[in-house]
C-alpha cells in the first residue's frame, strides 16, 4: 500500500520531448485513471513509474522515498501489459509463481497465494493449461493474477482490455472494479475507453501532449472541465462548440450574441475586458432537448440520426456551418431534413477562453454540478 | 476465374515443386547411398559394380572388421566426437550471450560491434590457417584437440550470433518487461525466458555449427595430426595410400562416422519446432 507523488517528471528520448513535468499525487488505496489522445504519453509515464524507462528529470516519490533509480522489483510494482506477456512456455500456475520463487520464499506460501490468486480470478481449473490454450479473456486473468500474487505496493494497467471482445470488456471491467474494492490496492490503469475511466476511476488524469490538463473525478471532470479540451474529451458523444462574442459584463452575469442573432444571459464570471472578444460556448447533446424550452437555443436542419434504442441521436448543421448533436428520446420521430431547434438550460452551458481556458460557473443548479457526488 | 481453376493452378504448382525438392533430395543422397551400400561389399564387388546393391556374392563385412580391428577407429571417433560437443555447447553459450547482448542492451559501438562479428561470417577462417598454426604452436596446443575446439569455436560463432541476435530481436518486448516487473534478474531471463523461447534457433544453430566440424579435414590435418589425437576424417585418411586405397575401410569407417552426427541431427531437429511463442501475446 502506498502513496505516489510525481514531481515535475519530464521525459525525452533524444531531442524529442514527449513528456513536459509531470506532476501528480496519487493517494494509498486510489485509483487514478490516465486518459488522452494517441501519443501523448501514457505509456510513457506509466513505464516510468514502473521503472522501465528512465527518468530525464524530476522526481518520483513511492511512499516519501524517491525511486527514481530503483529497479521495477525494489519498487514494489506490478504491471500488467496490453498484450498480456504471458511466458509462452510455462503453465497458468508457473506463469503466477515466476516471480515469486526468486524471492526465495518458501514454497507452502507460494503455493497458497497462487492458488488465492486463481480463486479470486477462477483460474482454479485452468492451472495447468499453458497460455496458448486459454481464451483471450483467461489469459488477461492470468496476466492480472501474475500481478496480484507479487501483493505489489502499486498496481499498473496499460489498456488492459483493448484486446478483449465488447462483452468479455465490459465483465472484465467489473472484475477490475470489484479487485480494487477487496484489494484496496492503489491502481494506475490507461486507457482509451471513456466508459472505463467514468466507471472505474477515483481520479482521472487528462493528458494532452505530454501535459497534464486536469485532474479530478469522473464527475467533476464532467460537469466542471478547466478547459476546452477535457470539455470536448470526456463525454459521449463529445460536447458541442459554438463560437460566440460576448455582448456584455455584469456581476456574475454575461450576455453572449450566438450565431443567429439570438442574444442569451448566462451565469459565468467575466471580467468586463472581455466584452466584444470571441469565446466558445459549449453543451453536451444530453443537456439539449428539443423544444424552445431553454434559455440556450438552437436550430437547424438534421443531417443524421442514429438510433440506439434508448436514445437518438441528431446531427444538425447550423445555418453558420456549426455542427450540433442533440440526444433525443428513442422514440423520437424526427427524420433527416427536419429543421429542428432545440435548447438547454443556462445553466448547462460551458464557456471558454481564446486560449481555452474556462470561465468561472457561478450558482451552478444541482443537476450541472460535481459539488455533492 | 472459377475456383476449381484456381485450385488446379495451385495443384500444378505442388506438382512442380514437389518434383525440384524430390529431384534435389536424390542428387542429395545417392553418393551417401553409394558409400553406404558398398561398404558392405567385397572389394571386387565394390569395381565389378559399383551401384549394384550387395547381394549374396558381393556381400562382405570385410571393411568394417578392418576399420575396428585394424585402426583405433574407437579413439577416432571419441576425440570427433568430444571436439564436435565441446565446440557446439561453448558456441551456443557465448553466441547467445552475445546476441543477447546485442539485440537487448543499447551500448555504444553496438552496430560496429555487431557488423564486425557478422564479417566472420564472410572471411573463410581458413585464409588465416599460418597464423592459426603459429599462434597454436606459440600456446604450445599443437597437437591437442583444445587447439581444434579453440579454432572450431572462432569458425562457429559468427553465424551462429547472427541467426541467434535476428531470433531474439522477434521475442516481444513486453515479455522481457514483464519478467523485469516481476522481479527477475537478468541472468534469469537470459535462461528462464529467452533460452526456452529461442530453442528452434539454438537447435538449427547446432547443426549448422556441427556439420562442418564433423567433416572438416583442415584443421586436424594441420593443427592435430599427431597418434592418438586424429579426428575420423583424418584417421581415415590411413588406408588412402598413394598407390592402393582400401576402399572397403574407407567406405566402411565414413559409413560408421555418418551414425553420430545423424544421432545428434534427429535430436536437435526434434527441438525445432515452430509456434512455440503463440499465446504469449495476443
Ligand atoms: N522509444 C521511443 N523513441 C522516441 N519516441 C518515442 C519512443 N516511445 C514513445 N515515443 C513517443 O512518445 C510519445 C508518447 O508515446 P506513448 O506510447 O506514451 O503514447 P500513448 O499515450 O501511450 O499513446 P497510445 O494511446 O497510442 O498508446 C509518442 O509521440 C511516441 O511517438
Ligand atoms: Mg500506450
Amino acid at each position: 500500500m502506498a502513496d505516489l507523488k510525481l514531481d515535475q517528471i519530464r521525459k525525452s528520448y533524444g531531442a524529442v520531448d514527449v513528456l513536459h513535468g509531470i506532476d501528480l499525487d496519487v493517494k494509498d488505496g486510489e485509483f487514478v485513471v490516465f486518459v488522452g489522445p494517441s501519443g501523448c504519453g501514457k505509456s510513457t509515464l506509466l513505464r516510468i513509474i514502473a521503472g522501465l524507462e528512465e527518468i530525464t528529470g524530476g522526481d518520483l516519490m513511492i511512499d516519501g522515498e524517491v525511486v527514481n533509480t530503483k529497479s521495477p522489483r525494489d519498487r514494489g510494482i506490478a504491471m500488467v501489459f496490453q498484450s498480456y506477456a504471458l511466458y509462452p512456455h510455462m503453465t497458468v500456475y508457473k506463469n503466477m509463481a515466476f516471480g515469486l520463487k526468486l524471492d526465495k520464499q518458501d514454497k507452502a506460501a507460494i503455493d497458497a497465494r497462487v492458488r488465492e490468486a486463481a480463486r479470486i480470478l477462477q483460474l482454479d481449473q485452468l492451472l495447468d493449461r499453458r497460455p496458448s490454450e486459454l481464451s483471450g479473456g483467461q489469459r488477461q486473468r492470468v496476466a492480472i493474477g501474475r500481478a496480484i500474487v507479487r501483493q505489489p505496493k502499486v498496481f499498473l494497467f496499460d489498456e488492459p482490455l483493448s484486446n478483449l471482445d465488447a462483452a468479455l470488456r465490459v465483465q472484465t471491467r467489473i472484475e477490475i472494479a470489484k479487485l480494487h474494492q477487496d484489494l484496496k490496492s492503489t491502481i494506475i490503469y490507461v486507457t482509451h475507453d471513456q466508459v472505463e475511466a467514468m466507471t472505474l476511476a477515483d481520479k482521472i488524469v487528462v493528458m494532452n501532449g505530454g501535459n497534464v490538463e486536469q485532474v479530478g473525478s469522473p464527475m467533476q471532470l464532467y460537469h466542471h472541465p478547466e478547459t476546452r479540451f477535457v470539455a470536448g474529451f470526456i463525454g459521449s458523444p463529445a460536447m458541442n462548440f459554438t463560437k460566440v462574442t460576448i455582448d456584455a459584463v455584469e456581476e456574475g452575469k454575461v450576455t453572449v450574441a450566438i450565431p443567429g442573432g439570438i442574444k442569451s444571459v448566462l451565469p459565468f464570471d467575466v471580467p468586463s475586458a472581455a466584452v466584444g472578444q470571441q469565446v466558445e460556448l459549449g453543451i453536451r447533446p444530453e443537456h439539449l432537448a428539443l423544444g424552445d424550452v431553454g434559455e440556450l437555443t438552437v436550430s437547424g436542419v438534421v443531417d443524421v440520426v442514429e438510433k440506439l434504442g434508448d436514445s437518438t441521436y441528431l446531427y444538425l448543421n447550423l445555418a453558420n456551418g456549426d455542427r450540433v448533436t442533440v440526444r433525443a428520446p428513442g422514440h423520437s420521430r424526427v427524420k433527416m431534413g427536419d429543421t429542428v431547434t432545440a435548447s438547454a438550460p443556462a445553466g448547462a452551458a460551458h464557456l471558454f477562453n481564446g486560449e481555452g481556458k474556462a470561465f468561472t460557473k457561478v450558482d451552478c443548479p444541482a443537476e450541472f454540478s460535481a459539488d455533492d457526488i | 476465374m472459377s475456383f476449381s481453376n484456381i485450385r488446379r493452378e495451385d495443384a500444378s504448382r505442388a506438382v512442380i515443386v514437389h518434383a525440384i525438392l524430390l529431384t534435389y533430395t536424390l542428387v542429395a543422397l545417392y553418393p551417401i547411398f553409394l558409400v553406404v551400400i558398398n561398404a558392405f561389399k567385397t572389394r571386387k564387388g565394390i569395381f565389378k559394380d559399383p551401384m549394384g546393391l550387395p547381394n549374396a556374392d558381393t556381400f562382405s563385412l570385410e571393411g568394417f572388421t578392418k576399420v575396428l580391428a585394424k585402426s583405433d577407429f574407437e579413439l577416432f571417433f571419441y576425440n570427433s566426437f568430444s571436439v564436435t560437443i565441446i565446440t557446439i555447447v561453448i558456441v551456443l553459450l557465448l553466441a547467445a550471450m552475445a546476441a543477447w547482448a546485442l539485440s537487448e542492451y543499447k551500448f555504444p559501438g553496438n552496430t560496429v560491434l555487431a557488423l564486425y562479428l557478422a564479417i566472420g561470417i564472410m572471411v573463410p577462417i581458413r585464409l588465416g590457417s599460418v597464423s592459426i598454426l603459429n599462434l597454436i604452436v606459440d600456446l604450445g596446443l599443437i597437437n591437442t584437440l583444445t587447439a581444434l575446439v579453440m579454432v572450431y569455436v572462432a569458425q562457429g560463432l559468427p553465424l551462429a550470433i547472427f541467426i541467434l541476435t535476428e531470433f531474439m530481436h522477434q521475442i516481444p518486448k513486453d515479455l522481457k518487461e514483464a519478467a523485469r516487473c516481476d522481479g527477475v534478474g537478468e541472468f534469469k531471463i537470459f535462461f528462464a525466458i529467452i533460452l526456452p523461447l529461442i530453442r528452434p534457433a539454438v537447435a538449427t544453430v547446432a547443426v549448422f555449427t556441427m556439420i562442418p566440424i564433423w567433416n572438416d579435414l583442415w584443421f586436424p590435418l594441420i593443427l592435430a595430426p599427431g597418434d592418438g589425437k586424429q579426428t575420423i576424417t583424418l584417421g581415415v585418411q590411413q588406408f588412402i595410400g598413394q598407390y592402393v586405397t582400401d576402399w572397403n575401410a574407407v567406405l566402411a569407417s565414413l559409413s560408421l562416422a555418418i551414425i553420430p552426427i545423424l544421432v545428434l541431427y534427429l535430436i536437435f531437429s526434434r527441438q525445432l519446432i515452430r509456434g512455440l511463442t503463440s499465446g504469449a501475446v495476443k
